[in-house]
């Protein structure tokens, strides 16, 4: 590229950060925070009602506040809701656990076109991929980080 | 400004003969909606997958169109049709059914006014009679293709834009009634180093800034001797560039331009910055633009279909987004 074509791609890049409209930032934190922390309250008195169960100990209960979120957002996913939600809420609707529910089955839905085993079960990953290999990474890497420091101390 | 013409002119006058859209729901409640020949709630067309919605879409046009024009498909000698997707699936599995020799054509959002060009050209040379021009875009298809799972929670920029779902035809005819395509202009790749996928109405409106001079260029025509322009798919963000563009250079747009995706969505159907894809500029041309055209309230009209010609692959890849823009000229003669 010529250095006169990229003076004016420098020129029209910068002209068009200028005028592409943005969202509006603490529209958007507040209702992210909103929709995320109606999310987690709801996880939470899901987690003390289930507690209240006679022989669950607090670890269940967890488990299963966890269990009924997922299923509900997949439910909402199926009725063509949750992206409605999510379209207002963003990081506050895909970051809780939720979010990676309705990835996962909404890829799922969606490559179901292409058969169960070479659509379904090939793309189900498509959009959590990365989630799925960073927890990976990352714990692993806590892991070995909580192993080294154990043994520091051990000298 | 250009040292070679890229305007190709017709002097046969191949005419647009009749003109057929059908579309999607959310297109249907649109502000064009009265105008649109044909409206289908269901996206998937009674089909098993979008796709197949997408190809019955394109047949329905096809045969509409026909029947508008008082012939069968059995008298196109020719189709020239594009979609979006891979490998051009939607034109091609509509084909496999119709009776024509067959183009298939990929200019992205800009292949109508590509189809149109060729077909004009080869009717103009007398190599055939009557042909027809077909491209359409399908949301959902696009989507899963380009993006990301239809219920999938993500959110857009506000500049980002929505798919068309719609297919529209045009029947060209060495004669009969109906606007005559005086000229096309083919656009050279514009790549102004845009890298956001999302903001294509940015990546485009360089391409059809260069086109329109073009244009005013090889044909020696005013902006004043246009009752209207149409650009394919800029969007709000993108039209409102291409004014900036053209102010730059003394060339005031004013009320005779507007863009086929900004029209066929309002801005309280939440799309964004509006419309975009193949099916856009062909909907709004075999509707709108034809009615007003058939009507004698516009006589000559530039339509510039917008084209932006990257894949996920490069995007992810960062590669800047080059876009291409064709333009032709339909005038009542």
């Amino acid at each position: 590229m010529t250095d006169k074509a990229l003076q004016r791609n420098k020129r029209y890049t910068a002209y068009v950060d200028k005028v592409s409209p943005s969202t509006n930032t603490i529209h958007s934190l507040l209702k992210a925070f909103v929709i995320g922390g109606v999310t987690c309250v709801i996880g939470e008195i899901l987690r003390n009602l289930l507690g209240m169960i006679p022989g669950t100990d607090d670890n269940q209960a967890t488990v299963y506040s966890s269990v009924i979120l997922v299923t509900v957002a997949i439910l909402l996913t199926g009725m063509g809701l949750y992206d409605k939600i999510a379209r207002h809420g963003g990081a506050g609707s895909f970051l809780p656990i939720t979010g990676f529910a309705n990835a996962m089955s909404s890829a799922a839905m969606e490559f179901r076109s292409e058969g169960l085993i070479t659509g379904t079960a090939v793309k189900m990953f498509n959009v959590v991929g990365p989630v799925v290999v960073n927890g990976i990474v990352w714990s692993s890497v806590s892991g070995i980080l909580v192993w080294a420091v154990s043994m520091l101390m051990k000298l | 400004m250009t040292a070679k013409s890229q305007t190709i002119k017709f002097h046969n006058k191949p005419r647009l003969i009749a003109g057929m859209s059908v579309v999607g729901k959310k297109e249907g409640e649109g502000p064009l909606g009265k105008y649109f020949d044909e409206t289908d709630d269901d996206p998937k067309m009674g089909k098993s997958s979008f796709e197949k919605g997408e190809s019955a879409m394109f047949a329905a046009a096809v045969k509409g169109a026909a029947k508008k024009a008082g012939i069968s498909t059995f008298d196109f000698e020719a189709l020239f049709a594009g979609d979006l997707l891979n490998q051009l699936v939607s034109s091609n599995y509509a084909a496999r059914d119709l009776p024509v020799s067959y183009y298939g054509l990929y200019s992205a959002c800009s292949t109508m006014t590509e189809a149109l060009a060729l077909a004009s050209a080869m009717v103009n040379a007398g190599y055939y009679r009557t042909a027809a021009c077909v491209t359409g875009s399908h949301f959902a298809a696009a989507e899963r293709q380009y993006r990301y799972p239809l219920e999938y929670g993500c959110q857009r920029p506000p500049y980002a834009q929505w798919t068309v779902t719609g297919a529209g035809c045009s029947v060209i005819s060495a004669e009969g009634n109906g606007p005559a395509i005086i000229s096309a202009t083919i656009g050279k790749v514009a790549d102004y180093g845009i890298v956001d996928a999302n903001n294509m109405g940015a990546a485009m409106a360089p391409a059809a800034f260069e086109t329109l001079l073009a244009v005013l260029d090889d044909t020696e025509m005013n902006l004043e001797d246009f009752d209207a322009i149409f650009t394919g798919d800029l969007g709000r963000l993108g039209a409102r560039i291409l004014r900036d563009l053209c102010n730059e250079r003394g060339l005031d747009l004013g009320q005779k331009y507007s863009d086929c995706g900004e029209m066929i969505f309002a801005r309280e159907q939440n799309c964004y910055s509006g419309g975009s894809g193949a099916g856009c500029s062909a909907c709004v041309l075999n509707s709108f633009i034809l009615s007003k055209l058939n009507r004698h309230e516009y006589n000559r009209v530039l339509l510039l279909a917008t084209g932006a010609l990257m894949s996920p692959t490069t995007s992810f890849q960062g590669e800047t987004i080059p876009a291409i823009s064709h333009g032709i000229i339909l005038e009542n003669c």
